[in-house]
């Protein structure tokens, strides 16, 4: 029992991780119908100037080893925003008016561009993260080991995921951005700048996977070129099992899918985790296609 | 004039949409824009706000010219639109709907002030204000675009077929609405397929065929007018 309890709390963070990079995809997705396939080399550029800024031991040095890393969380959150509002501006924008298909070219573009520009600038081979940052001790909690990085894992991903819940349901700023998920033209009649909306998403999408890469790196101790790949799929797949637009449904199909995969190494086999999550891709497709939260609302007209 | 079009062209890709649209509207007015389906009249709506760039002519809101804006800076200007199919948002709540009619007004009191006369003037918002817009029924959810275009306290509404798809009662009671909304200082232009009731609420009217204005006169003319009557009011 205690077992179970424990692949719980770590299919938790590792879902936790997974909603963070779901988020950026569903809320592309959301605004403008797109895939964002260089979103997951957008987190691996996260984790890995996380690790350059962390290998200086500045941050860490003056402010301490928790609110260091949570100040580079945020420095890592800003850069890669910003990264993501150029890459909108330079690859999608201009294609934005054409049929989607130069959209999807332009963006598999962008995926191939960003992974071979890290593996330019950090090297093809893996990297450690800098070690004993955070003490790896393990906190006894109601009779459950749990490792503290674990627990501040899935911390910051909840909080991270309170922030945006917070914004977008209840700020002007956030229910504009529903309202251009749901009708371009309509929105903007309302007088909200659809382009800045679109800017805005390009911000914070990848700000939370940048955060996801970080905390990654840190779980983990190595990064590799090639991680935004898998990671990114596991998250595309998180969100399509929430309902891909749909912001809840990330968060929800996040921690679900992280809870499935500890669950099915645990007791099934480790070596069908990944599989386990194809196959509940493939039973989403078939039984739900819109997922568990899409468009519960029909339009009448 | 608090609007004017003046010899107005919009293209759509290679297609001529609009060949050479003057109106007017004035102050106070109701103004109608009558035709069949593909007239142009919708498009010259979509220009007017900005959701559709002209080829040539300008637009002029008083005496500034507004054709050179973007579609999400017309509305700053006094004109809003409730285009046609309603479009509200169906996901959204009643109230976040009205809440993002007035997305361009800052001040809180006056979004306040604006949500009570809506409240006065459609009652079944207010007891519907936390319900989903897409769950309202065809008449609410017209009731909820023109409170939405209203949020946003404009000095020119133009409605694009509020009468589409609504049972006849409804159709009376909209239009009734728009008589007050008007009476309260807004002005209208109005794109209508419906024309008997659109002239007979509005002060003057232009008749629209294929991207041209062909007629243009005081409302209780058109609807004497024999050519008039027998292809938009059935004989």
């Amino acid at each position: 029992m205690e077992f179970f309890f424990e692949q719980l709390i770590n299919g938790l963070a590792v879902g936790g991780i997974y909603a963070l990079i779901a988020l950026g995809y569903t809320m592309v997705y959301g605004v403008m119908r797109l895939i964002n396939f260089a979103h997951g080399d957008l987190f691996t550029i996260g984790s890995y100037l996380g690790m350059t800024i962390l290998a200086t031991y500045a941050v860490t040095a003056y402010l301490g080893p928790f609110v260091g890393v949570l100040v580079l969380i945020v420095m890592v959150m800003a850069l890669v925003g910003i990264i993501g509002v150029i890459l909108e501006r330079v690859a999608y924008r201009p294609v934005r008016q054409a049929d989607r298909l130069s959209a999807v070219v332009s963006a598999l573009g962008a995926s191939i561009f960003f992974s071979n520009l890290v593996m330019l600038i950090w090297g093809p081979r893996f990297r450690v993260y800098p070690e004993d940052i955070l003490p790896r001790i393990t906190l006894n909690i109601l009779g459950l080991d749990v490792p503290l990085l674990r627990i501040l894992v899935l911390v910051t991903s909840l909080i991270l995921m309170g922030i945006l819940y917070f914004f977008v349901q209840k700020t002007r700023t956030g229910t504009a951005i529903r309202a251009v998920a749901i009708d371009h033209g309509a929105a903007r009649l309302m007088g909200i700048n659809v382009n800045r909306i679109i800017s805005m998403v390009f911000l914070i999408g990848p700000a939370l996977g940048g955060a996801a890469g970080v905390m990654v790196g840190l779980y983990y101790g190595q990064v590799n070129f090639t991680m935004g790949w898998s990671y990114g799929l596991k998250a595309f797949i998180a969100a399509v099992l929430g309902g891909i637009g749909n912001i809840p449904g990330a968060m929800l199909g996040g921690l679900l899918l992280g809870v499935i995969e500890a669950m099915g190494a645990a007791f099934i086999s480790t070596a069908w985790k990944d599989g386990i999550a194809f196959i509940i891709l493939i039973l989403i497709l078939i039984f739900r296609p819109t997922g568990l939260l899409g468009e519960r609302v029909a339009d009448k007209v | 004039m608090l609007l004017t079009v003046k010899d107005l062209f919009v293209n759509y890709g290679n297609v001529e949409a609009l060949h050479g649209i003057n109106l007017e509207v004035d102050e106070g007015e109701i103004v109608a824009i009558l035709g069949a389906n593909g007239a142009g009249k919708s498009t010259t709506l979509m220009t007017i706000s900005g959701l559709v760039s002209p080829k040539k002519g300008k637009i002029f809101y008083k005496d500034i010219e507004i054709s050179k804006l973007q579609g999400h800076e017309v509305v700053k200007y006094g004109i809003a639109q409730v285009p046609e199919g309603r479009r509200v948002f169906a996901t959204l709540t009643v109230q976040e709907n009205l809440n993002l009619g007035a997305f361009i007004i800052r001040d809180k009191d006056k979004i306040q002030k604006t949500l009570e006369w809506i409240f006065e003037l459609f009652p079944r918002m207010k007891e519907r204000r936390e319900q989903l817009a897409g769950t309202l029924s065809g008449g609410e959810q017209q009731m909820l675009a023109i409170a939405r275009g209203l949020m946003a306290n404009p000095r020119i509404l133009l409605l694009d077929e509020p009468s589409l798809g609504l049972a006849p009662i409804l159709v009376k009671s909209i239009f009734e609405t728009i008589r007050q909304i008007n009476e309260s200082g807004v002005t209208v232009l109005l794109v209508e397929q419906n024309a008997r009731a659109a002239l007979k609420l509005a002060d003057r009217g232009y008749v629209m065929e294929v991207g041209k204005i062909v007629l243009e006169d005081r409302s209780e003319k058109l609807l004497k007018n024999p050519e008039v009557s027998k292809a938009y009011l059935g004989g």
